[in-house]
């Protein structure tokens, strides 16, 4: 009898965090608060239990995510007990950086990498998990799970350091740091999969339920405070909807669903004919973005 | 789309599924990594495409985007390009080559897979052995019109190096040679002729059209003479994992859980064999004997741990063992050796040279090690063995090792978890080569060391650093030789070589004929530059603190180094400070007149225009300075590196 697909998984995550831990004098786990970051946590928990993870997490805050993933952030940083770093671009605050009105992409960068790289200077931490999976995107398809910075942040996509076997190249001078990815080999459904399996708390925004949204440029926003605007002719509409991921609640397009529950969410995925990243606006904004942004340190 | 519907993992529901069962199944099927190989445009990425394609794993979205792409870049014509699925890289799309491994995940009803889809060029050999090293089957892709071709041994060799015990030879594009038999059959002859030395346990050969999907996921009408499976189907059955559980257990110590002082667990994955609470293991570098008390599963405590597991071990008594050791059975030992026989797949640009000193990575083991022998290269055409000096880049040799402590392993035919090791570039923390291990060596077989160029460049190796000087300079009282002495410190504290010139060790000594004239101050300048260009030579770290005031000397000091070789850095406090410090009582003989040609007061300090590193020390303290400067040599050495990398 052999290891189920999910042991497999979650084994290999576990050998992950620890081997960070074994090797990196500052590690920090980078908690976007969706339902990847859950499952990250929840991993760590395992992988060191009955000690706590050796390490904090740190939330970049844009300032624009949807309240109830702050909400939600503060209550799991309670109930782990795990310290949790909140960073914001203090100047791009100042700056009044925002996604309606400077465009995805300087906002994306300005509160987004520019802000990661100021917390990862700031803290001085050497590696930094991250919750992306190679199933997502065509570049992260590439990305090795211990993927290389230099002092910039920048990732070099066509000089990666081998990564043979089980064995992961750790090694780094100072300012430089490595980006690591426990979920690499994770797919969407097993992430659900995992989430069922394990009744791991994820944000109540993934399951459906009526919300204030309008329609725009083709993708269904969500008017989660005061600060949404409403263009001429934009109606705001209570209609049921969820969301597949989650990121700034300007940018995150919702899905019309009535999928309430967790079965019901996989049912939806298991006949889904479009990609998950489908919903997030950055990604569409120029051909390779994702692979550019990486370049620059993004995650 | 030539897809059956027996295939699609898309699951059209009828009425409301039980969510539970469907999950149940997929999370019980089984599994296998393969890699697909060979040769630049044998179609590799078309064929990932198309078994993403045909299983229905593309979505919508990206089928869109696939369909503008293919217009872009294409090379297909009208039709749709599949390798731009799975070439994510701008530079990739762009050049329409693979430029590293892309891993893609699909599933049948029968298995789940991941395919890694490598690059064919020879330059990229190094991409092709990472996919490789977590596969257990190989897709050797050869273009029907050219036959074997050298990329197509290589990359056959390599998997075979590498652990891989299954081969499929996929003989692609059989639609352009009109699906001749004999063609397909004239390739698989001789691909059988130089892969039957390499012991693969499965090698099933099948011609295909990647491109028009022919015996990609099902059958083709148009070769009614070829009567195996298709591609999938043979993937779906192949029987890839091996007897584990048979093999005696292994247990690298990964990570030593101490929460609290009656709480120490050892945790690691199981490399091999099982375990079970009360067995006896043994420590394997040290040879003490325990029992396991407990193992703590992801599911909590359990009886027995197996294979690929991620657990903890407690024992039942105090035993000291640490990150890099590994618990084993005690009647089924793994060697434990500073000396071993290797063969190397070498990646960097920088030749693999005996006599260099490298770090050597296990799975949780690390440790020096010298490759004390080049035993033979194997010539990737013939097979055959040869003499040879080095290894150059993507070369493959058998080599000797010395380590500098013992390691404890496997030979890695009878475990790849614990037979394996990667090479570091000590300074660039490069990964520049990847090595399996034959057999231990007896200390009397490696006592032939290769005659190797004693020169600066091996010098430095053999120390594992970048030679380089640090020249301070600034005011009597500025705060030079305080900062340069605690550098010294912090840097031998890291494990560099250094040596601190300054007046004291060199005024009292070789320069105690000259004086302080300007002329003395020039020759004692010169000097001291040529002392410090023999300790780089030798392989140091120097650090030069001399008020050295005249820019023209300290020019053509640094005319005697290379231009990362030399690093200027100017301690920078007002004369005013110097003086109120003035820690010697130097500046106030000065200024009564007891003492002339005093730089700063009777004689002039030409500050540095462009020096490297410009350290103001008003209102800082040396450790905060130094701090500051471990950063900026850190960043100096990874920004060489960079350079390096580039070229």
């Amino acid at each position: 009898m052999s290891l189920t697909h999910l042991q497999r998984l979650e084994a290999e995550s576990i050998h992950i965090f620890r081997e960070v831990a074994a090797t990196f004098s500052n590690p920090v786990m980078l908690y976007s608060i969706g339902k990847d970051s859950s499952v990250m946590l929840h991993l760590t928990m395992k992988a060191f239990y009955p000690s706590k993870p050796p390490f904090p997490l740190l939330h970049v805050d844009t300032t624009w995510k949807f309240r109830e993933m702050i909400a939600f952030r503060d209550r799991m940083a309670a109930e782990y007990g795990i310290r949790l770093i909140v960073h914001t671009n203090e100047d791009g605050v100042r700056d009044g950086i925002n996604p309606f009105d400077h465009g995805s992409n300087t906002y994306t960068h300005i509160m987004k990498t520019v802000a990661l790289r100021q917390a990862l200077d700031k803290h001085r931490f050497n590696a930094a998990f991250g919750g992306a999976r190679r199933d997502e995107e065509k570049s992260r398809a590439k990305e090795r799970i211990f993927s290389f910075r230099d002092a910039n942040h920048g990732w070099d996509p066509k000089n990666q350091r081998p990564e043979m076997w089980r064995i992961y190249n750790t090694r780094v001078s100072p300012g430089e740091s490595i980006r690591v990815f426990p979920l690499s080999n994770w797919t969407e459904l097993d992430v659900w999969q995992y989430i069922r399996q394990e009744n791991i708390p994820i944000v109540p925004l993934y399951f459906a339920k009526r919300r204030p949204v309008v329609e725009r440029d083709g993708m269904l926003i969500m008017v989660d405070d005061e600060r949404m605007k409403l263009h001429p002719g934009e109606v705001v509409q209570n209609r049921m909807v969820r969301f597949r991921t989650l990121g700034c609640y300007p940018l995150t397009g919702a899905i019309n669903s009535d999928a309430d529950t967790l079965d019901r969410i996989v049912e939806e995925m298991l006949i889904a004919r479009t990609s998950e990243r489908q919903g997030r606006l950055i990604d569409r904004d120029e051909a390779a973005s994702m692979e550019k942004k990486k370049r620059e340190g993004y995650f | 789309m030539s897809a059956g519907s027996n295939l699609a993992s898309t699951i059209r529901f009828e009425e409301r599924p039980d969510i539970g069962a469907v999950l149940d199944e997929h999370n019980r099927r089984s599994f296998l990594r393969f890699l697909t190989c060979g040769s630049v445009d044998d179609g590799k990425s078309t064929l990932i495409g198309r078994l993403l394609y045909d299983t229905r794993l593309i979505f919508e979205d990206q089928l869109a985007a696939l369909e503008r792409d293919s217009r872009r870049h294409g090379t297909s014509g009208d039709e749709i390009d599949f390798a731009l699925l799975v070439d994510g890289l701008e530079a990739e799309r762009q050049q329409g080559i693979t430029i590293d491994v892309a891993y893609r995940f699909f599933s049948t009803p029968k298995r789940k897979f991941i395919v890694a889809d490598t690059p064919g060029h020879e330059q990229y050999t190094r991409n092709m052995a990472t996919g490789a090293s977590t596969a257990d089957l190989a897709i050797v892709l050869v273009d029907a019109r050219n036959g074997i071709m050298r990329q197509t041994r290589r990359h056959t060799f390599i998997a075979s190096l590498l652990g891989i015990r299954h081969i499929v030879l996929a003989v692609n594009k059989i639609d352009l040679v009109d699906y001749s038999e004999q063609a397909f059959l004239a390739i698989e002859r001789e691909f059988r002729v130089f892969a039957g030395g390499f012991d693969f346990a499965s090698l099933r050969s099948i011609p295909i059209s990647a491109r028009h999907g022919d015996n990609v996921t099902t059958g083709s009408h148009r070769m009614p003479w070829y009567r195996g499976p298709s591609l999938l189907e043979h993937l779906e059955q192949v029987e890839a994992e091996q007897d584990a559980l048979a093999r005696p257990f292994r247990f690298p110590v990964q990570y030593v859980n101490r929460p609290s002082p009656d709480f120490r667990g050892f945790a690691g994955t199981v490399a091999s064999g099982s375990i079970s609470v009360g067995d006896e293991v043994v420590a394997a570098k040290s040879g003490v004997i325990s029992r396991v008390r407990r193992i703590l599963t992801p599911r909590g405590d359990s009886e027995t741990a197996r294979e690929g597991q991620a657990v903890t071990l407690v024992l039942a008594d105090e035993v000291e063992v640490s990150r890099g050791n590994m618990l084993v059975a005690p009647t089924q030992r793994p060697r434990v050796s500073d000396q071993f026989a290797a063969n190397v797949v070498w990646f960097d640009d920088t030749p693999l040279v005996p006599g260099r000193s490298y770090v050597l990575r296990t799975e949780t083991d690390e440790t020096s090690a010298t490759v004390t022998r080049l035993e033979h290269r194997i010539d990737i055409n013939s097979f055959a063995r040869e003499d040879a000096g080095q290894l150059a880049t993507n070369e493959i040799g058998a080599v000797d090792i010395s380590t500098q402590w013992p390691i404890a392993f496997d030979p890695f035919v009878e475990n790849r978890a614990t037979g394996s090791f990667v090479l570091i570039d000590r300074i660039s923390n490069r990964t520049v080569g990847a090595g399996m291990i034959s057999r231990a060596l007896r200390r009397a077989d490696n006592i032939h060391w290769q005659a190797l160029e004693v020169d600066r460049a091996a010098r430095a190796a053999q120390k594992g650093q970048q030679p380089v000087v640090y020249w301070f300079t600034g005011l009597s009282g500025s705060g030079k030789s305080t900062i340069a002495n605690l550098l010294e410190k912090r840097l031998h504290a890291a494990g560099r070589h250094t040596y601190l010139l300054d007046g004291d060790n060199v005024r009292h000594g070789l320069n105690r004929d000259l004086g302080f004239s300007e002329e003395d101050r020039a020759e004692n300048i010169r000097r001291v530059g040529e002392v410090a260009k023999l300790m780089t030579d030798a392989g140091l770290i120097v650090l030069v603190s001399f008020i050295s005031p005249y820019r023209a000397e300290r020019d053509a000091v640094r005319r005697l180094f290379g231009e990362s070789e030399f690093v200027e850095v100017f301690v920078d406090t007002p004369v005013e400070e110097c003086a109120r410090r003035d820690p010697k009582g130097l500046y106030a003989k000065a200024y009564a007149g007891e003492l002339s040609n005093f730089t700063g007061v009777d004689a002039p300090y030409e500050a540095p225009l462009n020096p490297e590193f410009h350290v103001r020390t008003v209102g800082r303290s040396p450790e905060e300075i130094v701090d500051e400067l471990m950063d900026r040599v850190g960043r100096r050495e990874a920004g060489s590196r960079t350079r390096e990398g580039v070229n």
